[in-house]
């Protein structure tokens, strides 16, 4: 269920966005959030942005994933 | 009698899946019962005295009329127009059959005119004969245009449209971009509110296919992949040929906008429509100067190599996905709908 | 595209995919609930890259699948009314009722629209006046919120032509019986974007009362593997504890504002699941004091009595009892272009993901 994309608030009109997915312009319903600002990644379901992405967990995970890769291919040599 | 008076036609039997098919193969084949029809090539191929034509027909009820990149006149040209081509065809002339919705808009009727004329110039093709229907309001959307076409089945030897030589290790290119009508199309009807900057790849093809067919060899099948996407081409081919088609995901080009709306209501770019795109199958050893001569030309400039025919998973289609993993593609069911799971 | 790419690599994947291999000895069943992750699993073809000692089920958390056939007859029978606009997401449109659907009414002249946002069904009430509008509430706690907002808009911009059928439904009573079920389940892939809403915390009784492990898992491939890699390491020691893998998107107490909202809008009731007879508890109803915009409590309507598919066996497949390859309907009467039961008309039910992708393997 629950298929929400991270798109990127572009312009903000009191509780409303623009946001964009890939270029792909939609309106996103605001009200479920607190203090998004423009720039921010949300995550977008069904025309409403449940969440803002959090980009220093993003790039932790991503660390995280880069890492274990690094250790697992060390492993493997 | 085939159906009930409870039966009823969805949009899905319009969309060049499944129902489609059946619809086809059910009602029309089992009444239409000939040889020529039965070969489910894009364009007929007829044999009058020693000349083989090509000839073809197709019908654009498009909504909205226009849209960026084009509009159903543009289109009813292009569509016909690469229905020959495809076949292995010099379109030369069409017809053209208007029905026009009681009180439409005659200066939209211009530019519409306007705009087969200019299609037909840079397609080389006169529109020879028509007719025209006025009917009530309400008893039609605005506008829809028929046109049908033949061509002089100059490359009749090569048995193209019926795929007649493909084979394990043949190669699969397509000329750019996949999904870019589809979704130009939804954006400009606004229902569900997504605005795009992308335009139609509405093109006429025949100058394109006409180079490749000219300047190499080895082209064993070309479509148009139009409703139902570059997907049911396959799926059609696979299933007809008896044959494994192998596609790797990372060399189908898809424009990111149309990633971005495909992601956002949960469609497959590989199914949504396209007017200006051509499958060609072509022989192993011929596959990069054919890729070559394809990206001379303006409507080749994107073509990539995507895929290959196989002796395994007989029927088939599947896709390598980016990941490294591999999935089944399926012929469309009905029409793709926004989902919110 | 951001946020999205990153988590597709290749090079990663198939790191991931041999570190789950290196750690992972016990013979485990994963529970994969949420529909959603199905889709992803499916369609990346992650199923053929993982060890044959983990196995993946697919649980209840597809929100069509769930939905009481008698929903369906009922929107049908709503659909039927004079002067009504049926507003659905795309889901529903085709899934079957006892002798009709969505689609079957439209194609008849039924005024049934598609729409992407409850907002957008908001809006046809307001500019269509002269019908009554009637929303198709389905989904858990991710699209809740989104009904529980238009139905609060309604009351304070008092609008009069617009109602909400809902069948929304909530997780944690779910999960409960499934954790005491018969399907031993070892770890959970917890759903990421419910998560979004409730928070982490609603996984802790499974933790507490029936030691599964729990990861809350996002919907890219590599936060599957990751997720999975996780789940694997808790089992291998024995452990049994919630962690969140989607840390980017979840956060342990959840969205506060929405969670207030569905709060305010609804409250609890007991609900029938598809496979799972009546859940205590487990579904929204609108609150008296939003009860004007209840569709059950104002349009009365006769449902045709709810016909049983014999031989369908979603509501096993649901829990994880049976795949798809063992009904005895599938790929036969039962297949996407005619499907039978939610499982095959929803894209992400198990036995439409199957369907597409077994194929491949035989």
């Amino acid at each position: 269920m629950c298929l929400s994309i991270p798109a990127k608030i572009i312009i903000i009109n009191e509780n409303e966005a623009q946001v964009s997915v890939g270029g792909a312009m939609r309106k996103a319903n605001l009200q479920l959030l607190e203090n998004p600002k423009i720039g921010d990644y949300v995550l977008l379901h069904a025309g409403f942005a449940i969440q803002i992405l959090t980009t220093d967990e993003a790039n932790e995970t991503l660390e995280i994933l880069t890492e274990i890769a690094r250790l697992n291919r060390e492993d493997i040599d | 009698m085939i159906y009930s008076e409870n039966d009823r036609v969805f949009l899905g039997h319009g969309s060049g899946g499944i129902l489609t098919g059946e619809l086809i193969s059910n009602l029309f084949f089992y009444y239409f019962k000939n040889d020529i029809l039965e070969e489910m090539t894009d364009a007929a191929r007829l044999k009058i005295k020693s000349h083989f034509l090509s000839f073809t027909t197709d019908s654009f009820v498009v909504d909205p009329l226009f849209f960026p990149g084009g509009d159903i006149g543009k289109l009813a040209v292009c569509g016909t127009v690469n229905d020959l081509a495809v076949s292995g065809a010099k379109p030369l002339y069409l017809s053209c059959g208007f029905i026009i919705e009681e009180g439409f808009s005659l200066y939209k009727l211009e530019k519409i005119v306007q705009s087969m004329s200019e299609e037909a110039e840079r397609a080389q093709v006169q529109i020879v004969t028509g007719d025209t229907k006025v009917v009530a309001k309400g008893q039609c959307d605005k506008l829809f245009i028929n046109t049908s076409g033949i061509g002089s089945l100059i490359y009749r030897n090569k048995g193209i449209g019926k795929a007649e030589n493909i084979c394990n290790g043949d190669k699969i290119i397509i000329n750019g971009s996949i999904g870019d009508h589809g979704i130009s199309i939804l954006s400009a009807r606004n229902e569900l509110n997504i605005k795009t900057n992308l335009m139609s790849d509405c093109a006429s093809l025949n100058g394109l296919i006409e180079n490749v067919l000219e300047k190499s060899e080895g082209i064993k099948f070309m479509r148009d992949a139009t409703r139902g996407g570059l997907a049911t081409v396959l799926c059609e081919l696979a299933e007809q040929k008896n044959i494994g088609i192998e596609l790797n995901e990372t060399d189908i080009p898809v424009k990111e906008e149309v990633r971005g709306v495909c992601e956002l209501l949960g469609f497959d770019p590989l199914y949504i429509a396209n007017e200006g795109k051509v499958v060609i199958i072509v022989k192993n050893e011929n596959a990069k100067e054919v890729l070559e001569i394809m990206k001379k030309h303006p409507l080749g400039k994107e073509s990539r190599i995507i895929g290959e025919l196989k002796d395994i998973n007989p029927g088939l289609v599947w896709l390598n996905t980016q990941i490294g993993g591999k999935r089944l593609v399926d012929k469309l069911s009905g029409e793709q709908l926004p989902r919110i799971c | 595209m951001r946020f999205i790419d990153e988590y597709r690599d290749p090079e990663l994947t198939a790191q991931m995919i041999n570190l789950i291999k290196q750690s992972s000895v016990k013979s485990i069943n994963l529970m994969e609930v949420c529909g959603g992750h199905t889709m992803v699993i499916h369609k990346f073809g992650i199923i053929d890259l993982l060890p044959k000692n983990i196995r993946l089920v697919s649980g209840p958390g597809c929100p069509v699948c769930v939905t009481d056939k008698r929903y369906i007859d009922q929107s049908i029978a709503y659909s039927r009314l004079p002067n009504v606009m049926i507003t659905t997401y795309g889901d529903l449109i085709r899934v079957p009722g006892s002798t009709s659907s969505l689609e079957k009414e439209k194609a008849k002249g039924a005024d049934i629209r598609i729409v992407y946002s409850s907002t957008d069904a908001l809006d046809l009430a307001k500019t269509n006046p002269q019908k009554n509008v009637i929303f198709l509430g389905i989904g858990f706690e991710t699209t809740s919120p989104s009904s529980a907002y238009i139905v609060r808009q309604a009351y304070q911009n008092k609008i009069q032509n617009f109602f909400l059928y809902s069948a929304h439904k909530v997780m944690p009573p779910a999960l409960k019986l499934l954790a005491e079920g018969e399907v031993k389940i070892n770890g959970l892939i917890c759903p990421g974007h419910v998560s979004t809403i409730t928070g982490s915390e609603i996984y802790e009784p499974l933790v507490a009362d029936n030691a599964i492990a729990c990861v809350v898992c996002g919907f890219e491939p590599l936060d599957i593997l990751q997720s999975i890699f996780m789940l694997v390491r808790q089992i291998e020691k024995d452990e049994a504890k919630v962690e969140i893998q989607y840390t980017r998107a979840v956060k342990p107490e959840g969205n506060a504002i929405a969670q207030n909202l569905l709060h305010e809008v609804f409250e609890e009731r007991d609900d029938w699941w598809r496979g799972f007879g009546v859940i205590p508890r487990s579904g929204q109803k609108i609150r008296q004091k939003y009860g004007r915009f209840d569709a059950e409590e104002y349009f009365d309507v006769e449902v045709e009595e709810t016909k049983i598919d014999y031989g369908c066996i979603c509501g096993e497949i649901l829990k994880g009892l049976k795949i798809p390859n063992e009904c005895s309907l599938f790929r036969k009467n039962c297949h996407p272009a005619n499907p039978i039961g939610a499982c095959m008309v929803s894209s992400e039910g198990a036995c439409h993901a199957f369907y597409k992708y077994g194929k491949l393997n035989q």
